[in-house]
């Protein structure tokens, strides 16, 4: 009775946890509610180690407790001397050998995972005409925003990464200023971004992004990288093949775009001015832009990473970005005044490959 | 010269602590110096919880945020958690074994000088242009682009502070190896100086790369040197490497002393023999080896490869089995026993089940794929805070209550203690039970923002509130400290009356020079055997009365701590650094920096060279003076009230 009673609340206390873990947090945020095959492993390696380690701490806990409540001194009497015990190997050979087997149950899948997420051999196969069978996007982490470039495609892209699903997605990752770190909690664990060296891994994302509350995974930056590390957002869109095939398309037809300075739009005028120095209007291109490109605009789900995506705050941004990201490049590159600002979002607004 | 209540002049108070050798008054030192950084460092916890009351907050600036996170992490460790274990350690582990004072008491005082001034230095950084933001592990690549001075108050105030810690660890390797009284074995030593021997070794062996890693950051910010500069041949990863050899065994340098203090409270008040000794000692050493094999645990996002990754979990989950043993050891103490619930037993019944959640993440972290996702999350923001709130600071406090007897001859308020541990334990579990699920949630950590509608937002407000918790908690500690100055002087031994172990066969107040003959020790737990055995002494002699010989006291330590402190403004206001040449940091002109330098050297050197010629023998109390002071001691502590005799 007593047994089949322990048994039954360490179960309901199992059930609730995995509910609470299974409920916990946004679809498009929440390492709790992966959405690839990465994210799934990782979420089984904890709710694994969770469960092993929720175990022994109740185990431990009750052990602790039951000897708390029956040898305290007002139980036991005030003067008695307790037997001075010295030790037992038996039970010291019995806590030694239990922890051990736990550590080899949870060790097993940990090695397998961890060399099945660090291969990457499938970047360099490439079919009969020589080209690359895999997706490769190479991300550069920067002061503070990210560049996507996908070099098979030769188009480039920035704040908003668009991925094919149910294939493997590929990643160089470095930073080109100080280190940041590349984190996609909803589709799987990060990898940092050094200023050194190329950083390798993939990702797999096994569900369009279209019906999630806000449209996009949310991506975030995990490594301390100065006054706005909290702020260098970016998003992710993952479109099934066809329409990634599309949205490649429609980026390399936007090849040679260009704003004209003659154009009678206020904003476009200006935008070639004063902005285009920094931030390319077309697709078609490599990395190593000085501002993030500006293509996509019109079809991102936040200004900046983080801001509303309308007109207003577009051009609050474009007015002062070190209000809203402070210690960015962008502060005292250009001077525009309020109005030309106001054009220039509008403008921006227009910029889209989706429509 | 009575030892003993003399009223002195507030002056004369105060030189004597200046120029104190005495291992009792350099813990009294280490503590009130440890408290302060406690509290700034509390403060500035505190102020980062209210910006993160609730999304995009604005209480303070990105900017601030980053030096308080920083200032936060390296004070707490360096500054607050280190020097009150080398509080206890300087107050108890000379008592435990026997001994009337450390190995080197000069070394001693210098140690707490070079870490108290280097500390001053650190913090005057929040007035001279702003505190280092880069984070306690000041990443190269961030660091190295910090504008201003901050990163530079780093370095140089963690160098000079860091030389004090290892000078410190070197005297108490010494101490317990050479000064241990006759028949104090190694297998008869108490855990509390086991554990502070393991950790000052770590100390010995961790605290150089340190070294080495600020000294490279040094020549790199301030002379232009390239060895992090990664566009001119250097590599960040270099720093990752050399931070974390140190960065981990620090985190063991600072947990061990919290086991040894553990294993002195719970023995006492379950009335019982430390369950298991020899393998308790068999695990502080394993932990303490384990603890150097496992620094890339904190780099598997860094991209090391598949095996590095695979071999440091494997590496890392090891050191479950040792500490697991030791959370078995003390709970087999307890069965069996008699617990009486005082406060330093509340602290170490509360200290087990939440170091074991603290730990058991630790394993999940381990776990290299798992950490993929949990790495630079408020998960493991939560894992570290329930192993050092959980793991030393429970030990600290629960020490304090447990030790003020032998140190000051007062003991805490019971009621109040027992009620600061519960607001503080309950405010402890609200802020950072939750953050585990914060970090789940895909929070990164080190943000001073975060937009609404991630769910975010109720746990955030929670965990606020409860370091708000923890706040009151801390203040009513400080309130009780404060109280206790005003009461009654205990005058007795073995205050709890279940001691075990030599301190407490002493009477308090102490004599300064400890014992008045060194004790002869007949096996482990000495006091315990002789109490049972019926002896009122409390011990046997290993020596008949005879003269003491003791040290002077110096000034000499202050001066030389000072000299580095000056010569560190040399370095720091640099004119060759690139933020200087770059007009980002303020700079002096090549003369007075280089002048500074060789001032501040200057003066440390030539008090090294004043110390070396000028031969300090110390000086002998003899017979008569020991027989004099004693008995002035037993007039004293028969009067009762303060200042009895005088």
């Amino acid at each position: 009775m007593m047994k089949g009673l322990k048994k039954w609340r360490l179960f309901s206390l199992l059930a609730v946890m995995t509910v609470f873990l299974a409920a916990c947090g946004e679809e498009h945020l929440s390492t709790l509610r992966p959405s690839g095959a990465v994210g799934k492993e990782q979420l089984n390696l904890l709710l694994l180690t969770t469960i092993i380690m929720t175990v022994v701490t109740i185990i431990v806990s009750v052990i602790y407790l039951l000897a708390f409540v029956k040898f305290r001194r007002s139980r036991v009497g005030e003067n008695v001397i307790p037997k001075q015990v010295e030790g037992s190997h038996t039970l010291e050979v019995i806590w030694t050998v239990i922890p051990i087997i736990l550590l080899i149950i949870i060790s097993v899948p940990v090695l397998i995972s961890t060399y099945k997420f660090a291969d990457v051999a499938a970047m360099e196969e490439v079919d009969e005409n020589g080209e690359k069978t895999a997706l490769t996007v190479n991300v550069t982490a920067k002061l503070y925003w990210w560049e996507f470039e996908y070099p098979n495609q030769g188009i480039v892209t920035a704040q908003e990464l668009v991925v094919p699903t149910d294939e493997k997605v590929y990643f160089n990752l470095i930073a080109a200023d100080v280190k940041h770190s590349f984190w996609i909690p909803a589709v799987g664990g990060k990898m940092d971004t050094n200023v050194d060296n190329l950083n390798k891994f993939y990702l797999e994302f096994d569900k369009t992004s279209e019906g999630l509350k806000e449209g996009v995974f949310f991506g975030k930056c995990a490594e301390l990288c100065g006054p706005s590390h909290a702020l260098m957002d970016f998003k992710v869109k993952a479109l099934d093949r066809p329409a990634f095939d599309a949205w490649v398309a429609a980026m390399k037809a936007t090849e040679g775009q260009t704003a004209s300075a003659d154009s009678t739009d206020l904003g476009e005028a200006t935008f070639a001015n004063s902005c285009l120095g920094c931030h390319a209007i077309s697709g078609v291109g490599v990395s190593g832009g000085m501002g993030p490109n500006l293509t996509t605009f019109g079809d991102r789900n936040r200004v900046a990473g983080f801001l509303e995506h309308t007109t207003e705050k577009t051009a609050a941004w474009i007015n002062d970005p070190e209000y809203y990201k402070p210690g960015n490049l962008m502060t005292g590159k250009y001077n525009v005044s309020e109005e030309e600002a106001q054009a220039i979002a509008e403008y921006l607004m227009t910029l889209s490959v989706e429509k | 010269m009575s030892s003993v209540a003399q009223k002195k002049g507030f002056g004369a108070q105060v030189w004597d602590y200046l120029t104190t050798v005495d291992h009792k008054k350099i813990a009294i030192l280490y503590l009130a110096a440890g408290t302060l950084f406690f509290a700034i460092a509390g403060l500035e916890a505190l102020f980062m919880r209210f910006q993160l009351l609730f999304p995009e907050n604005t209480f303070v600036s990105a900017g601030m945020f980053n030096q308080l996170l920083t200032m936060h992490g390296t004070t707490m460790l360096f500054l607050a958690a280190t020097p009150l274990l080398f509080a206890f350690m300087n107050a108890i582990v000379p008592l435990q074994i026997g001994a009337r004072d450390v190995a080197f008491p000069f070394l001693n005082a210098l140690g707490f000088w070079l870490f108290f001034l280097g500390a001053v230095f650190l913090h005057l950084s929040f007035f001279l242009g702003g505190a280092p933001d880069a984070g306690w592990t000041s990443y190269a690549s961030l660091s190295l682009y910090s504008p201003g001075h901050g990163i530079d108050f780093y370095v140089l105030g963690l160098q000079i502070s860091g030389a004090g810690t290892l000078i410190s660890g070197i005297n108490f390797i010494v101490t317990i190896i050479t000064m241990r009284a006759p028949g104090m074995t190694f297998m008869r030593m108490p855990l509390f100086t086991w554990t502070s021997l393991v950790s000052s070794t770590l100390i010995l062996f961790a605290f150089p790369p340190l070294t080495v890693g600020l000294f490279l950051m040094l020549v790199d910010r301030m002379f232009g040197a390239n060895f992090f500069e990664h566009t001119m041949g250097g590599n960040t990863i270099i720093w990752e490497h050399l931070f974390w050899i140190f960065g981990h065994p620090e985190v063991y340098i600072l947990v061990l002393p919290a086991f040894g203090l553990f294993s002195e409270i719970i023995p006492v008040f379950a009335r019982k023999r430390l369950f298991g000794y020899s393998s308790m000692v068999f695990a502080t050493i394993l932990i303490g080896f384990l603890g150097f094999m496992v620094w890339a645990h904190h780099m598997f996002t860094t991209g090391l490869g598949a095996t590095a990754n695979a071999i440091f979990a494997v590496a890392t989950m090891t050191i479950a089995v040792p500490t697991g043993m030791k959370v078995f050891n003390w709970i087999l103490t307890i069965w069996g026993g008699s617990i009486k619930v005082t406060v330093p037993m509340l602290y170490a019944l509360g200290f087990i089940p939440s170091f074991v959640a603290g730990g058991v993440t630790g394993v999940m972290q381990a776990a290299a794929p798992l950490d993929y996702q949990l790495h630079d999350s408020y998960f493991i923001v939560a894992h570290f805070h329930y192993v050092i709130v959980g793991g030393i600071v429970t030990a600290l406090f629960g020490a304090a209550h447990f030790y003020w007897p032998i140190m000051f001859n007062r003991a805490l308020n019971e009621k109040l203690g027992v009620l600061t541990f519960w607001i503080f334990f309950i405010g402890f579990h609200l802020t950072f039970f939750l953050q585990h699920f914060l970090g789940l949630m895909g929070m990164p950590r080190r943000v001073f923002t975060y937009m609404p509608d991630q769910g975010w937002d109720l746990f955030n407000m929670i965990s606020t509130i409860g370091a708000a918790m923890m706040g009151v908690g801390v203040i009513l500690l400080v309130l009780n400290v404060l109280l206790s100055i005003k009461s009654e002087p205990l005058n007795r031994r073995d205050y709890w009356g279940d001691g075990r172990s030599l301190e407490w066969a002493l009477e308090t107040p102490l004599p300064f020079y400890n014992f008045k003959q060194t004790p002869l020790v007949r096996g482990y737990d000495p006091y315990w055997i002789e109490k049972q055995e019926g002896n009122k002494e409390g011990m046997v002699y290993a020596e008949p009365l005879g003269d003491i010989h003791m040290p002077n006291n110096s000034i000499l330590p202050l001066i030389m701590s000072i000299g580095t402190f000056i010569a560190a403004f040399g370095a720091l206001y640099s004119p060759w650094g690139k933020q200087a040449l770059a007009g980002t940091a303020e700079s002096v002109s090549p003369a007075l920096s280089v002048g500074l330098i060789v001032v501040g050297l200057g003066i440390t050197v030539g008090s090294m060279i004043t110390r070396s010629l000028k031969d300090d023998l110390g000086y002998h109390v003899h017979v008569a003076e020991v027989e004099a002071i004693e008995k002035d001691l037993a007039q004293f502590r028969a009067a009762g009230k303060k200042g009895g005799n005088n």
